[in-house]
C-alpha cells in the first residue's frame, strides 16, 4: 500500500468514526444517565436526514436544511421524550425494547406516508460536491472533510459543556449514580428531557450531514443503529469520552479491515474488536459507573 | 398457437367447463421498509393497467388482493397460504425478491395456482427447477448483467473494477458480467450487505486505476455508493456502469446529478418508441405524477399478459392447461416491444444501452442510446425440461 493510499484510508477511518460518535453520543447518554435502552435512536437519525431533505427541497440552502433538522428533531425528541420514554424508566429493559422498537416502525410508516417510499434527494452543496488536491497527487473528497471538521467540532463543543458547565457536571453525576444526583437536588425530569433533546440533534446532525453521502430512505437508522451500539459498548456506557475513542477505534479498524482483509473477515472485524475489548474490560474502556 | 387451439377445444369440449364470474388475483409484495419502492412501483404499474381495462381481466371483472410481505420469507409464507386458502385466489404476481420467491415458489405450485413475476427471476426456476406454473414476465436475473458486460467489451475496455455485496445474488450478477465481459478484471470487490460509507472501497479503486467500474449494489447501497463516486471526483475519469436496476427512477429521484453519465441496461426505457410504452408512459405520469421506472413497467406488463391469456381462455380459469398455454403464448403488446416466452417460461427479448443525462425538461433520467442484445434468452433454458 502506497503512502497515500494508507493517509487516505486513515482519513477514511477518520470521518466514518467521528460520524458513529454524533450517533453514539447520544445512545450513550440515555443509556448511562436514564438506563433505558432507546433503539429509536435510529429513528431520529433518519427523522433529521428527511427534515434536511426535505427542507433543502423547499430552501434551497444547505445551512438552512442542517439548521431546521437539528431544531426539527430535537423538538420531536424532547416530545418522544415527554411522552413514552418518559413512562418507560421504571420499566426493565425488555419493555423498553418492545416499546422503542414499536416506534422504530412508527417512525418508518409515518415518514414513508409523508414522504412516500421512493429515496428523497440531498445534494451536495456545489462548491463541496467535488474532490479537493491535498498533496499533489493525492486527492480527498470536499464533503469528508467538511464531514471531519463538523465531527471535531462537535466532539470538543460536548467535551467543553460536559466537562466545564454546570450542566455538563450534572449530566455526569447522572451517569455515575443517578439516586445520588437526585438526592443532591438534580431535577433529573428535565435534565432527561434535555440530554434526550440533545441528543436527537446530534443525531439530526449527522443524518444531515451524511445525506449527500448516503441515501436518505426508509429504515436508514436501522443500519448505523447497529454500529451505534457498537461504539457505546466499547466505550463504556454512558461516558461522552468513551463514545469518542469507541467511535474512532470502530471507524479505523472497519475502515482498515475492508481494505486489507478478505470480505468475510472485514464485515466482523469490529465484532472481533468488541469481543477482545470486553474480554479485557468488561464495562468497556471508559464506564462512567466507577 | 396449435396446443393452445386443441387445449382450448377440449375445455370447450368438457361438460364441467365454464367461465368464471371474476378474476382474483393475489399481488403478494414488499410495500413497506427499505424495498418498499420497487413493489410500490409495481402495483402501480400493475394498477395503471387495470385502470387502462377498466378494471377488467380478459373481460372478467378483476379483484386485486394486494399483501405486504415486509421483504420477510416467513411473513410471505402466511401471507401465501391466507391467499390461497382463504382468499382462493386464481393468480399470483407481484414478489419483488428472489429469496422471498424461492421460499414461497413450491407452496404455490402446488396448489397448481399460476404466478406470473414481474421481478424476481431466479436462476433456479430458469434451469432445473422451472416449473409449468411459473412465467417471468420480467428477466432472468442475470441478464442485464450479460448486457452491460457485452457493451463494456464491446467499448474495448479492457481492466474493470467489480463491486458487488457478498451474498449469493451479488456473486451471481458478477458471474453473469463476466459470462460476456472478457477483458481483464482489475479487482473484484466484495462488501458487506447493506454497507453504508465506501470510502475504503473507493480509495482502493483509485490506487488500482481500473479503466471503467461496474457496480451491483440493489437499493440504498446503490445510491449511497453513487453518491459517494461523484463525491471522489472518480466520476469524471473512470466511467460508472450498472444494471438498469441500479439506474432506474428511484435510485435517479435519490442521487440526482451524482448519476449523469452512467451507462447502464434494460429490457424497458421510458423512451422506447412504441406506441403502448408512450401510453404507459403518459398515463403513468398523469396518474402518479413521476415517471415510471422499470419495476413499473414490469406490473403493466404482468397485468397485460394475464388479461390476454384470460381473454384467451374465455375466462374458463379452471383449464389449467389451456391457461398455461395462453400464458406462454405471450399474445399481448409489451411496453418493451417484442416480448416471447422461452420454453422455461422466461423472457426473450432485446436489451437495451441507456444513459442517465439531463432531458429537454431539465430532468436527470434515462435516455436509449441503442440495442445490446436482439432476442436474448438466458442460461439456464437448456437444463429446463419443460417443453
Amino acid at each position: 500500500m502506497s503512502a497515500a493510499l494508507a493517509a487516505e484510508q486513515a482519513l477514511n477511518g477518520l470521518q466514518l468514526g467521528l460520524m458513529l460518535f454524533l450517533m453514539a453520543a447520544g445512545l450513550t447518554l440515555v443509556l448511562g444517565i436514564m438506563d433505558t435502552i432507546n433503539l429509536a435512536h435510529g429513528s431520529l437519525y433518519m427523522t433529521g436526514a428527511y427534515l434536511a431533505a426535505a427542507t433543502y427541497a423547499a430552501a434551497g440552502s444547505f445551512l438552512v436544511a442542517v439548521a431546521a433538522a437539528v431544531v426539527g428533531t430535537a423538538l420531536i425528541g424532547a416530545l418522544l421524550e415527554m411522552t413514552v420514554l418518559r413512562a418507560l424508566y421504571r420499566r426493565d429493559h425488555l419493555s423498553q425494547v418492545l416499546a422503542t422498537f414499536a416506534i422504530i416502525l412508527i417512525a418508518n410508516e409515518a415518514i414513508r406516508m409523508t414522504w412516500g417510499p421512493q429515496p428523497l434527494a440531498l445534494p451536495t452543496p456545489r462548491a463541496l460536491s467535488g474532490p479537493v488536491e491535498l498533496l499533489p497527487g493525492f486527492l480527498y473528497p470536499a464533503w469528508r472533510l467538511v464531514l471531519i471538521a463538523a465531527g471535531l467540532g462537535v466532539a470538543v463543543l460536548l467535551f467543553i459543556l460536559v466537562t466545564y458547565t454546570r450542566a455538563g457536571m450534572r449530566v455526569r453525576a447522572g451517569a455515575s449514580n443517578r439516586e445520588m444526583a437526585e438526592v443532591m437536588g438534580v431535577d433529573v425530569k428535565r435534565l432527561f428531557t434535555v440530554v434526550f433533546a440533545i441528543g436527537a440533534a446530534l443525531c439530526a446532525l449527522a443524518g444531515a450531514l451524511l445525506g449527500p453521502l448516503l441515501a436518505v430512505q426508509v429504515g436508514m437508522g436501522e443500519s448505523i443503529l447497529i454500529l451505534a451500539f457498537v461504539v457505546v459498548v466499547i466505550g463504556g456506557i454512558g461516558s461522552i469520552r468513551g463514545a469518542f475513542v469507541g467511535a474512532l477505534l470502530v471507524g479505523i479498524v472497519d475502515t482498515a479491515g475492508r481494505a486489507l482483509l478478505v470480505p468475510a473477515l472485514a464485515s466482523i472485524a469490529i465484532y472481533v474488536l468488541m469481543a477482545a475489548v470486553l474480554f479485557w474490560k468488561p464495562q468497556g474502556l471508559f464506564p462512567a459507573r466507577g | 398457437m396449435k396446443t393452445g387451439s386443441v387445449a382450448l377445444a377440449l375445455a370447450l369440449a368438457m361438460t364441467s367447463a365454464h367461465a368464471a364470474d371474476k378474476v382474483k388475483v393475489g399481488f403478494l409484495s414488499t410495500l413497506s421498509g427499505p424495498g418498499g419502492a420497487l413493489g410500490v412501483d409495481i402495483e402501480d404499474g400493475f394498477k395503471l393497467a387495470l385502470k387502462s381495462t377498466g378494471n377488467k381481466l380478459g373481460g372478467l371483472p378483476a379483484e386485486l388482493v394486494v399483501v405486504d410481505d415486509q421483504q420477510n420469507p416467513d411473513v410471505a409464507k402466511q401471507a401465501t397460504d391466507r391467499l390461497l386458502k382463504r382468499d382462493k385466489v386464481d393468480l399470483m404476481t407481484g414478489i419483488v425478491f428472489s429469496n422471498i420467491m424461492l421460499a414461497v415458489g413450491p407452496t404455490i405450485f402446488d396448489a397448481k395456482t399460476f404466478y406470473v413475476s414481474a421481478n424476481a427471476g431466479p436462476s433456479q426456476y430458469a434451469g432445473a427447477q422451472c416449473n409449468p406454473y411459473f412465467f417471468n414476465v420480467a428477466w432472468q436475473n442475470d441478464n442485464l448483467h450479460e448486457a452491460v458486460g457485452k457493451h463494456v467489451a464491446e467499448k474495448g475496455f479492457k481492466n474493470v473494477a467489480l463491486v458487488a455485496p457478498n451474498y449469493p445474488a451479488g456473486k451471481d450478477a458478477l458471474t453473469g458480467f463476466k459470462r460476456y465481459y472478457n477483458g481483464k478484471v482489475a479487482d473484484e470487490i466484495y462488501t458487506k450487505l447493506g454497507q453504508l460509507d465506501y470510502a475504503a472501497e473507493l480509495a482502493q479503486i483509485r490506487a488500482t486505476k481500473p479503466d471503467a467500474v461496474y457496480i451491483f449494489l440493489p437499493g440504498g447501497m446503490g445510491i449511497n455508493f453513487i453518491k459517494q463516486y461523484a463525491a471522489a471526483g472518480l466520476a469524471k475519469d473512470v466511467p460508472l456502469f450498472g444494471p438498469g436496476f441500479s439506474a432506474d427512477e428511484d435510485v435517479i429521484r435519490a442521487a440526482g446529478d451524482a448519476m449523469n453519465g452512467m451507462y447502464n441496461a434494460s429490457q424497458w426505457a421510458h423512451d422506447l418508441p412504441n406506441a403502448e410504452n408512450r401510453k404507459f408512459v403518459a398515463d403513468f405520469e398523469r396518474e402518479y405524477g413521476r415517471l415510471p421506472s422499470l419495476y413499473a413497467s414490469q406490473g403493466y406488463d404482468a397485468a397485460l399478459l394475464i388479461d390476454a391469456a384470460v381473454r384467451k381462455v374465455k375466462g374458463n380459469l379452471d383449464d389449467k392447461e389451456a391457461l398455461r398455454a395462453a400464458l406462454a403464448s405471450a399474445d399481448f403488446k409489451s411496453v418493451r416491444g417484442a416480448f416471447k416466452f422461452n420454453r422455461n417460461h422466461y423472457p426473450v427479448q432485446d436489451y437495451y444501452l441507456r444513459v442517465v443525462e439531463k432531458d429537454a425538461k431539465g430532468r436527470v433520467t434515462n435516455r436509449t442510446v441503442g440495442t445490446i442484445f436482439k432476442d436474448h434468452a438466458d442460461a439456464y433454458a437448456n437444463e429446463c425440461a419443460m417443453k
